[in-house]
């Protein structure tokens, strides 16, 4: 059942770093983070290394595994031969604290800037009334553990630093996009138009569509499809953006 | 080198789970400046692991509920040692805490006609719980920390600092309660990132912490669950009360080996799943007691009719309170009749169709899929029971939340003690946290405002010293002043297994006198080898170093279990005892007070003597239940819990 496992784990911190090797015992139905927690406790105390929950819910043991951005919580280890070098490494686009934790403050500056729910004004609490197939689009968007997995992987910011002022990243837009699909939230009449502001302030036109985000997501939101092309749609009478004219040419030849 | 930042807040909060932002939110909005710090990211606390629902008797499924009914549930499920008051408040405030969350923009599944929609609990007598699938906990943890950062947002536009009034200062630890005479200063803590120590001076503090789990080997709870919130509390002088009482959820997953305890939520049985032993034998049936026989159904067909019919049919027996249920498979399991991997069958396949299972568990779907691959529209869960939630906690004001006998020091959630009783029903904790979170930030606030600037007491240099001596000790292991203490450095991964399989076999779900015994003798051998355990490396994000730190509170917790245990000698909700089986009414009055032994001495943080106890053990009695609430129960019942002469007017 256990076998010894050939890993590779970056060690360092901002200065520098680099790969260090290590052969570690796996047993049946282990995870990657079981596998790095055995690291802590038998060969490197001090590797450090985010997580919390270890069941796929809280969205901190984020890394890239094979240069793949993934939970290392919900990577089980039986998808890997038992011959294959497994490289686990921190993530790509935020800047390394040490070992395989980042700096991931971007994320809550993002957070920040996009405005809050506005309540409706003449509804009180508990008089709030919405129907099961309105709010199910937002609920979607709100299975988001935050694992900024997709805010790691887009290649808008992946490796242009010089984007990150002007782009919210897909969580960031699809949390405008859940908003804006809110029954209730009364942003316009307080003067917020969540369309614009998608694309004014958060940088909706720098998505290319290219799904990356959906195909990293550990909740498997559809983010391009569900929140990203209908936010561009909708901010599109509004401001126009070459892609979303393409694309809606090419969907509707394929229907 | 041990200088370190120091600030001033009108208000604290050590932790930011549900109570912890809830009473972070209210504190602010009553002009508090307030300073919320917590061991994880922002966001990621225990509480989005809660599952199934918020309780709330809103009545939108059933008009039959209220909160008098909610009360009563919440009593029966303690076996009737809650801090009455404490569930009279909590029933009588949840609904609107849960429609407060609507106007933060949380977004629950809905009935037909557009209200929140509620799901059936074990326990609960109408439907109840407010949900969003089952990833509730993570629907409340984001609305707090949406409301947080629209509060930010607020104080952007007026102060053009996000920060000005409502700061989060994510992964920092406390490891310490200041105090300048008997009245709370503040808090001393690091940085996990760069292990930069920071004081900051506040004349309130409001623990919000969450639980112990971490202290038992197989548990639902996350790594930040090593009972910090309780052990700051006995350092600081203020008393624990219940601590024997700890939730052994039944069903965790139990295979594979490495996701063993990881929670499958109760709404699987809310739902309309069904417990089998490998006899394909529905045994629950055969463990329902005495208190509770007149409220559940007698044959499976009553039970299968309830799902549709609950007001002439009567529940199954799934759905009894947790610590029956646990009991029940831990009986089954050693009878024999478990399955391959030493638990029980959990079933919905059978019960529901694969659209709908996967529509209403849409996690639990997941979790299987991914973890154990198993598909459990397709086939069966294995599971059994993980430790989930201690009862015991900080002996608390019940309007209030202040702790008792240390003035600015509130507490609320998990780590307060007295709501539960000694049994939680699920769903009552989210409630619980919104109720009483609210409550600790409102009087944390009005404490602090009640001081005039003057006022303000403020934390001595020489406790910040011993803080932050206390907190390097693992760098410099070996020797030291104590002759005890030398001896080769220890590992503190290796420390904590030890505990953590103590705490499992000899103070788990089914205790006995020589088993505890054992464990105390345990915990004092762990207590003084953990004053030597050794770290590598330096102090950024070093997790052997925060380990070593963590253990101190983890062995204080531990010994308060064991030692109240040992003590109650009867078996009630989370404390069964092989030797004492069955409930006893002269124990029911008696709550178990723990106190840190050698803070009544005076000592400094590191004086403890290894060898003996830290934990002093008093028996106080409770205040009688006020006679209109008693009123809501027929004498019948009462009969079960209450002895001949409370009973007498």
């Amino acid at each position: 059942m256990s076998y010894q496992a050939h890993f590779k784990v970056w060690r360092g911190d901002a200065v520098g770093g680099g790969l260090a090797d290590f052969e570690i015992a796996v047993n049946e139905g282990e995870v990657v983070l079981d596998i790095i927690h055995r690291l802590q406790a038998t060969q490197a105390p001090d590797l450090a290394v985010r997580w919390n929950c270890k069941a796929g819910k809280c969205g901190s043991c984020s890394a890239e595994i094979n240069g793949r951005p993934r939970l290392l919580c919900m990577t089980r280890m039986s998808v890997f031969g038992q011959d294959e070098t497994v490289t686990v490494t921190p993530l790509r686009a935020f800047p390394v604290v040490r070992d395989l934790v980042t700096d991931v403050s971007f994320n809550y500056a993002k957070a920040r800037e996009v405005p809050a729910f506005v309540p409706p004004a003449d509804l009180k609490a508990g008089e709030y009334r919405m129907r099961q197939e309105d709010v199910g689009r937002s609920q979607e968007f709100r299975k988001c553990i935050e694992c900024f997995l997709c805010q790691d992987t887009c290649h808008v910011v992946r490796d242009h630093e010089e984007n990150k002022a002007a782009f919210a990243g897909p969580r960031f837009l699809m949390r405008v996009a859940e908003l804006d699909m809110h029954p209730l939230d009364a942003a316009d009449e307080m003067g917020v138009d969540r369309k614009r502001s998608a694309q004014e302030e958060h940088g909706l036109g720098y998505c290319n569509i290219t799904k990356c985000c959906t195909e990293v997501c550990p909740e498997h939101i559809k983010i391009t499809d569900n929140a990203l092309i209908p936010l561009k749609e909708r901010a599109v009478d509004r401001k126009y953006d070459p892609l979303v004219w393409l694309g809606n040419k090419i969907r509707r030849r394929g229907e | 080198m041990t200088h370190e930042e120091r600030q001033s807040w009108d208000v604290v909060v050590v932790g930011a789970g549900g109570a912890g932002l809830r009473a972070a939110i209210e504190a602010r909005e009553q002009g508090m400046r307030t300073a919320v710090i917590c061991k994880s990211l922002f966001g990621k606390a225990h509480t989005v692991m809660a599952e199934g629902g918020i309780a709330a008797s809103m009545g939108n499924v059933n008009e039959g509920d209220n909160w008098q009914v909610h009360f009563r549930d919440t009593m029966r499920g303690g076996k009737f040692l809650n801090q009455w008051r404490m569930a009279e408040l909590h029933a009588r405030e949840a609904p609107d805490r849960v429609w407060e969350l609507e106007t933060w923009g949380a977004l629950f599944d809905r009935t037909a006609d557009g209200r929140i929609s509620q799901r059936n609990f074990g326990g609960h007598e109408y439907p109840r719980l407010a949900h969003v699938g089952d990833r509730t906990g993570l629907e409340l943890i984001r609305t707090l920390q949406q409301k947080i950062v629209s509060l930010q947002q607020e104080d952007f536009r007026e102060f053009g600092d996000y920060e000005a009034r409502l700061k989060v200062f994510q992964e920092c630890t406390v490891t310490r309660v200041l105090k300048d005479g008997e009245r709370v200063a503040g808090v001393f803590g690091y940085e996990r990132e760069s292990g930069r120590f920071f004081t900051i001076e506040s004349p309130a503090v409001v623990l919000a912490t969450g639980g112990i789990g971490k202290s038992f080997k197989v548990t639902s709870n996350s790594w930040e669950y090593t009972g910090d919130g309780h052990a700051l509390a006995l350092l600081a002088g203020a008393p624990l009360i219940n601590m024997e009482f700890v939730q052994f959820h039944p069903t965790g997953m139990i295979w594979p080996p490495s996701v063993k305890g990881i929670l499958v939520t109760e709404s699987v049985r809310g739902d309309g799943g069904v417990l089998r032993n490998s006899e394909g034998e529905r045994f629950m049936f055969g463990y329902v007691p005495d208190v509770f026989k007149e409220k559940y159904a007698q044959s499976e067909d009553e039970g299968d009719r309830w799902y549709e019919d609950p007001d002439n049919n009567r529940r199954p027996p799934e759905l009894l309170p947790r610590d029956e249920v646990a009991r029940a498979i831990n009986s089954e399991v050693k009878a024999g009749r478990g399955t391959p991997h030493g638990g029980v069958f959990l079933d919905v396949s059978t019960r529901m169709p694969a659209e709908v299972i996967k529509r209403r568990l849409p996690s639990m779907h997941h979790q299987f899929k991914e973890l154990a691959d198993v598909d459990i529209t397709a086939e069966a869960m294995e599971v059994g029971p993980t430790c989930h939630y201690v009862m015991g906690g900080v002996d608390v004001d019940p309007d209030t939340a202040a702790a008792a006998g240390v003035p600015g020091l509130f507490a609320a959630g998990e780590v307060a003690g007295g709501m539960h009783g000694s049994n939680r029903l699920g769903g009552n904790s989210l409630s619980d946290l919104l109720v009483f979170g609210r409550r600790a930030g409102l009087y944390a606030a009005q404490y602090t405002a009640s001081l005039t600037g003057g006022e303000r007491p403020r934390p001595t240099e020489a406790d910040v010293a011993a803080a932050a001596a206390e907190a390097l000790r693992p760098f410099s292991a070996e020797g030291g002043p104590d002759p005890r203490a030398s001896g080769p450095a220890e590992n503190p991964y290796t420390l904590h297994q030890e505990l953590q399989q103590t705490m499992n076999d000899l103070v788990g779900i089914i205790r006995k006198a020589p088993e505890m015994r054992e464990a105390l003798d345990r915990l004092a051998d762990l207590r003084g080898r953990a004053r030597r355990t050794g770290v590598e490396g330096h102090r950024q994000f070093n997790p052997g170093w925060h380990l070593s730190l963590d253990l101190r509170n983890m062995l204080l917790v531990s010994e308060c279990v064991a030692r109240a245990a040992l003590e109650r000698t009867e078996s009630r909700g989370g404390h069964t005892r092989d030797d004492y089986p069955e409930m006893d009414r002269r124990w029911r009055r008696a709550n178990l007070v723990c106190r840190f032994a050698a803070a009544q001495e005076g000592a400094g943080p590191a004086a403890a003597d290894p060898a003996l106890g830290q934990i002093a053990l008093e028996r106080r009695e409770s205040p009688p239940i006020r006679p209109d609430l008693l009123a809501l129960f027929e004498r019948d019942e009462l009969a079960k819990y209450l002895t001949d002469e409370e009973l007498t007017p």
